[in-house]
């Protein structure tokens, strides 16, 4: 049975909290502050947000319960959202069905996280009971090792090259040098990603998405709401998401997109071919490989090719990343899984802060998260449109 | 790429000694069990009583048909390597202190997938490969994907040489070198290449056969300890303690009876003294040295091993007080493994079945001879091990303990009759 479609529900309010590459705050300073930008750009009182989503890898011992009394927040409608990469997708789909329902009428949905010097080593030593007792003893080398794997297994079944991966890099920084927020300010030639130093063969330095804090933040209503508030938004068309696909796979050269593309863009009723721009989730450029892969940009395992084909900058024959990416802007933990949406809300509502893709009416946003063993399980992806 | 082990060079002794620093020691309850087997050189996974679905990593329910009953089985380890990286970072000390390190994916026939270290010896994926386990320096189980074919040692590879103890190169106090059993550890320690050993004498005006030959071995050094007296043992442990990087307890006090077949405790006492007071002077003395030096080049302080005896499992009645001296050493044995797991020294405990020597002249065979106790003994530190039952007895008993300690119990009482 087809999954009903999401009516008039929209996303409005597109903030950001500046990324720093350390903090000493909390990440309850980062959702606070989230919070209180979503309240701003909407001119609402925040007693008008009924409902909230929270992804957030640090704010331990809390849930999004805690937030609630800690940002003084009364709400009929909350979700505690822990999928990482893929948290942002999820909080669409679960706010729009509660708008949909009545059960709220204004979901913030906000993702964000705090970086002290070491946090990020306690996260990865703790990250899941399957990751703490098969994966870090073995090298502590945390994401990297995982993604090296994937690559190196890519490369050598698909034929792809470093070249390729650093395209997609190098784009990318071309995208976020015109995005005051990104953290990377520094042009990068694909020399420069070729002849950066090993990380984990074969990922050297620029294959790999950098640690920081920050917060991002949207909120989904229904159309009328919207135009009550005067606030410009993205229609969204259609969403999926899938945990734990093709658990028999030897490896991972797919994920759950391959299951839901077709679902999606039915619900949608738009194509591949009538994407603008794409906005996936790139922690390391091999998952960028999948995801054109199973959302039908090209065929399984035609990544390399696909790549040679096209250009990837903001004015590119395929617009990609367009904020920067978190490869060149930042991930800030659970921000990275919203990151995409914030951008591609601003894209379809001329708000953008760096570079805007021309005519772009139809922006497809994924989600990928949570390495708990060998794979990532979480999958997602949404189709927005502008009004 | 494969490299027997050098000899390395002297250190600066003006240089700072290095801390001791471990890979993550943390692991569920349920992942021990892969840990239970590797202190055993073993490799085991799940498998599900249900279905038959081999499982890893450990969980609670089986993957393919939610039972709960499953069980740690021994696994052959065979599969394909079918991607590998070799890390340049990583986060922990102890690995960012010895990059880089390789490791790969294996699927293994039984169609689940293990991340593991890659030995040296092994070739480019995809290619087929053998899991072994092994304990690494936290002591926590370590799965390690060797050739398929051929046999070469975790010491040929730099990295993995890490979970091994190999006696190559090394000091070595052997702490009573004149019994049999203590001749043929000196004799096999030299023969694996160890630098210098120290054999302790207790009583050096009493003369042992054979035991003259041992001081013509280039590495042998004859020192003065006796294990029953804590001055004799505060005095070497001043002179050598900063020196030892394995201390091998070979001090046994046999005296075979039952306690209703003598009156009196003087005979136990003294096996108590030797057998657990000898241990635990020798512990007091040299385990801070070892501590100390954990981590002091590639010639650190790395191991302890007791040679205990299976009777330390349960108690066997023709034996009664010599299994309840050994059981004590052996309970002391793992608060001596509890001190000095931190720092990464491992401790390694022998269970032999009976010695072919004059105290077991009654068992009926098979027995081992010292010099195949010895041959364990240097294998177990050549290998990722902690525990270690060398003998066809000593198989058997702890078969039965497992399955059943109170059966063996029992069927240990019938003896006396």
């Amino acid at each position: 049975m087809a999954a009903r479609g999401f009516d008039d529900v929209v996303l409005a309010a597109p903030v950001t909290v500046p990324y720093v590459r350390f903090s000493t705050r909390g990440a309850h300073w980062f959702l606070g502050r989230a919070v209180a930008q979503l309240v701003a750009a909407a001119k609402i009182p925040k007693q008008r947000i009924d409902g909230l989503a929270v992804a957030s890898f640090t704010l331990a011992p809390d849930t999004a319960v805690g937030l609630t009394q800690h940002l003084g927040l009364t709400l009929r409608w909350l979700d505690h959202v822990p999928m990482g990469g893929a948290s942002g997708i999820v909080s669409i789909r679960r706010a729009a069905r509660a708008v949909q329902n009545g059960d709220a009428e204004i979901v913030a949905c906000v993702g964000g996280d705090t970086n002290h010097t070491d946090s990020f080593r306690r996260n990865t030593a703790s990250f899941s009971q399957f990751a703490q007792d098969a994966v870090y003893p073995y090298g502590s080398g945390g994401p990297n090792t995982s993604f090296a794997l994937l690559t190196a297994y890519y490369m050598r079944a698909h034929g792809a090259t470093r070249e390729d991966f650093g395209k997609l890099c190098v784009a990318q920084r071309d995208n976020a040098l015109k995005n005051p927020l990104a953290l990377f300010k520094k042009p990068l030639t694909l020399a420069d990603y070729l002849n950066a130093r090993l990380v984990a063969d074969p990922l050297r330095l620029f294959d790999c998405v950098m640690p920081c804090a920050g917060a991002e933040g949207f909120l989904v209503m229904r159309r009328g709401m919207a135009e009550q508030l005067g606030l410009p938004f993205a229609r969204l068309l259609g969403a999926v998401e899938r945990h734990n696909a093709f658990p028999d796979d030897p490896i991972q050269d797919r994920g759950g997109w391959s299951l839901d593309r077709d679902a999606l863009y039915a619900q949608a009723g738009v194509g591949p071919d009538d994407i603008d721009f794409l906005e996936t989730y790139d922690d390391y450029p091999v998952i960028n490989v999948l995801q054109f892969e199973g959302l039908g940009f090209c065929p399984a395992g035609g990544g390399a090719d696909f790549i040679r084909a096209y250009t990837f900058e903001v004015a590119g024959s395929f617009p990609f990343n367009t904020s920067g990416g978190q490869l060149s802007v930042g991930q800030a933990g659970a921000a990275g899984g919203h990151l995409g949406i914030v951008e591609a809300i601003r894209q379809l509502t001329g708000q953008t802060l760096g570079a805007r893709v021309p005519n772009a009416r139809h922006g497809l946003v994924s989600g990928f998260g949570i390495i708990n063993y060998d794979r990532g399980i979480c999958s997602g992806a949404a189709v927005l449109a502008a009004t | 790429m494969s490299q027997v082990a050098k000899r390395p060079k002297r250190k600066n002794p003006v240089e700072r000694t290095r801390q001791p620093t471990l890979p993550p020691p943390t692991r569920s309850r349920v992942a021990l069990g892969l840990t239970a087997a590797a202190a055993r050189g073993r490799l085991q996974l799940q498998v599900c009583v249900d279905c038959g679905t081999v499982q890893y990593p450990p969980r609670e329910v089986c993957r393919a048909c939610l039972s709960q009953r499953l069980v740690w089985r021994r696994q052959d380890g065979a599969g394909e390597l079918i991607s590998e990286t070799t890390l340049h970072a990583a986060q922990e000390l102890y690995f960012r202190e010895r990059l880089p390190w390789r490791i790969g994916n294996v699927r293994l026939d039984s169609e689940v997938n293990v991340m593991a270290y890659v030995h040296d010896a092994v070739g480019a994926p995809p290619c087929r490969v053998r899991i072994e386990a092994a304990l690494d320096r936290a002591g926590q189980a370590a799965l390690i994907a060797m050739p398929q074919t051929g046999r070469p040692a975790l010491l040929d590879d730099p990295k993995l040489r890490e979970m091994t103890c190999d006696p190559r190169a090394r000091k070595i106090l052997v702490s009573d070198g004149k019994s049999a059993v203590g001749q043929a550890i000196v004799r096999a320690l030299a023969a694996a290449g160890a630098d210098l050993i120290w054999i302790g004498v207790a009583e050096p005006w009493k003369q042992a056969a054979g035991f003259d030959g041992l001081r013509e071995l280039p590495q042998a050094k004859v020192v003065a300890l006796d294990v029953t007296d804590s001055h004799s043992v505060r005095e070497l442990a001043g002179e050598i303690g900063g020196k030892v990087d394995i201390v091998v307890n070979t001090n046994d006090c046999h005296r075979a009876f039952s306690l209703a077949a003598r009156r009196g405790v003087e005979t136990a006492q003294l096996e108590m003294d030797i057998n657990y007071f000898g241990l635990l002077r020798l512990a007091q003395e040299f385990a801070p040295a070892l501590k100390a030096r954990a981590a002091d080049g590639t010639t650190n302080a790395i191991a302890w091993v007791n040679v205990l005896s299976i009777f330390a499992l349960a108690n066997y009645p023709p034996h009664g007080t010599y299994s309840a001296s050994k059981a004590a050493a052996f309970s002391l044995s793992q608060n001596l493994r509890a001190e000095l797991r931190p720092a990464g020294v491992r401790v390694i405990n022998l269970f032999p079945g009976p010695v072919d020597d004059e105290w077991d002249q009654l068992e009926m065979p098979p027995k081992l001879s010292p010099a195949t106790l010895a041959a364990a003994l240097v294998d177990a530190l050549k290998g990722g091990v902690e525990d270690v039952y060398p003998g066809d007895v000593a198989q058997d008993w702890v078969a039965r303990n497992l399955e059943n300690p109170k059966a063996l119990e029992r069927e240990l009482g019938e003896t006396l009759r």
